[in-house]
């Protein structure tokens, strides 16, 4: 459907498939690494496929090539549309779209190698480090520029959140990169000791707080209401925790250095703040759920609706997760185990990747002219075969943690080690077991997601007027 | 002044700030601008369906 007013949809439709190509790859290599931990062999013995290496190539991939691909793409998609004005530059809206990509391709070349930072979430050598800094910007630009050419007196709340999502990015990964360069493929943090770890972890839980969960959350500002044909349930509600939100956040990562070298002090307030959170995460969760209040018949016939509102289920439960691992004694069992990579899943592949599956199931057919995507019964297919896969995925992980977590502590009468480490691994393997199955069951509804935007994108013959499909990659 | 006697200061002046937001965004003058701006995104389902009647009036 044509609408009045010139939007850009071509930066958006590069980034929306390239979420589905990127997902599919990011998806793929972090069912190989699962495989890898059951089955050593899988690395072939080759250094560029080792789990060391391939690990951070998983992370990298799944958050800022697939995660980060739909926020550029719904974010431009909703800037637009709530503010009535196309895309400030489109020129530089495109070289955000190029710039993204290559930096995607140098992580998947560099990590492989073996060339990083080692700082997680934080990988990338200082060249990257630089062009993502340069795209950042631009992006700024790019969205900040959009939303002062508005033609509309409101800045709709999803424009917030994805505001604050783009500035605190862009501080963040400038102030955690600061390296002085050895050679062009090495380089040393400024930080030490630490001094180091906190800036790391400072970066890292904002990562997760703003990448993941601010941007993630302008998504679903503006996909549910539109989805469900209906107004956020509480605008004002919105407006608050948003505040709360942005602020708290700023002041939990310590939680990820318990009983470390970091002071008591500083691990306190972590933690606190942590505890804290549960407020204002939840306020979105509340908020984002009770929008159905009263059209809760339409999840039964929606399944891209289904997609969004589960996401939040499983937000809402991540960030109970949260605040309650954050708790110093709590974190003194988890701390370490695979209890700590079930809750980043819940996270990840509950929230992120659910409610980005349905923002991409929702843009798509807008973006390609068609009614609706090529099958909806595969998008409920989709969406019941990921569901078992999350929840097989992280049952798996929290017995897997919990077990971990007990048997490191466990000492006998005269205070030796219960258990050697070898034998909490043994006893770990079957639950690797039923997450590599809860992984791959998450990754054959990428595939079909695939699939099904393929067969909505292609280029149809007997349609005669739709010529938007074939003009680009 | 004791440290102490800056950090409760502080905390007070941060609480007081979230009150703050809080009056200011429950108020009732700020009701009707909070319910249009919660329109904008449905503004468009509006726009498509009768996209064809009002595409003489808008600007390109």
């Amino acid at each position: 459907m044509q609408s009045t007013i010139k939007y850009n949809e071509n930066v958006v439709r590069q980034f929306a498939l390239m979420t589905v190509v990127w997902g599919v790859v990011g998806m793929g290599v972090g069912v190989l690494i699962a495989a890898q931990l059951i089955w050593p062999a899988l690395n072939f013995d080759v250094p560029w496929l080792s789990y060391g290496r391939l690990r951070p190539l998983h992370t990298n991939a799944v958050i800022f090539a697939f995660g980060g691909s739909a926020l550029f793409a719904t974010s431009y998609w909703v800037v637009q549309r709530t503010c009535q004005t196309p895309l400030f530059a489109p020129k530089l809206a495109a070289f955000t779209f190029w710039g993204w990509q290559t930096v995607i391709l140098a992580a998947a070349i560099t990590l492989p190698l073996g060339i990083t930072q080692g700082k997680e979430y934080a990988e990338l050598e200082w060249p990257i480090a630089i062009l993502i800094a340069v795209v950042w910007v631009s992006y700024a630009v790019v969205f900040f520029g959009t939303i002062v050419q508005r033609k509309v007196k409101h800045i709709y709340v999803a424009n917030w959140f994805y505001g604050a999502f783009i500035i605190t990015v862009a501080v963040l990964h400038i102030v955690n990169n600061l390296a002085i360069p050895v050679s062009f493929t090495k380089s040393y943090p400024v930080y030490a000791g630490a001094v180091d770890a906190m800036v790391q972890w400072w970066y890292g839980h904002n990562a997760v707080g703003f990448f993941l969960t601010a941007g993630f959350l302008g998504m679903m500002y503006y996909f549910i209401p539109k989805q469900a044909n209906r107004p956020i349930y509480s605008y004002r509600l919105s407006i608050v925790h948003f505040w709360a939100l942005i602020s708290i956040y700023m002041w939990a990562g310590p939680h990820h250095l318990h009983y470390t070298a970091l002071p008591e002090c500083a691990q306190s307030l972590g933690m606190v703040f942590s505890l804290i959170l549960l407020a204002p995460s939840w306020g979105g969760m509340i908020n984002g759920i009770m929008t159905l209040s009263g059209a809760w018949h339409k999840l039964r016939t929606d399944p891209i609706l289904k997609f969004l509102v589960v996401s939040l289920s499983f937000y809402g439960m991540a960030t109970f997760e949260g605040p309650m691992m954050s708790i110093k004694t709590v974190n003194a069992l988890s701390h370490y185990t695979d209890w700590t990579v079930g809750h980043v899943h819940a996270g990840a592949l509950g929230w992120v990747a659910f409610i980005t599956f349905g923002a991409i199931y929702a843009l798509i057919p807008k973006l390609y002219g068609k009614e609706e995507m090529h099958s909806i019964k595969a998008i409920e297919l989709h969406f019941w075969i990921a569901t078992i896969g999350v929840v097989l995925y992280i049952a798996a992980m929290w017995i897997a943690g919990v077990m971990q977590g007990l048997m490191w502590r466990a000492v006998n009468d005269d205070g030796t080690l219960t258990y050697t480490f070898i034998e909490s691994l043994v006893a770990t393997y079957p639950y690797y077991m039923v997450r590599l199955l809860g992984g791959v069951l998450f990754f054959a509804g990428m595939l079909l997601m695939a699939w099904n935007v393929w067969m909505t994108t292609r280029p149809v013959r007997e349609t005669a007027p739709v010529k938007v499909a074939a003009q680009e990659a | 002044m004791d440290i102490n006697t800056f950090y409760g200061l502080i905390t007070l002046v941060l609480l007081v700030l979230f009150l703050g937001i809080v009056i200011w965004a429950y108020s009732g003058k700020r009701k009707k601008s909070f319910d249009e701006a919660a329109q904008l995104p449905l503004e468009e389902n509006r726009e498509e369906s009768n996209s064809q009647r009002r595409k003489g009036n808008e600007h390109e």
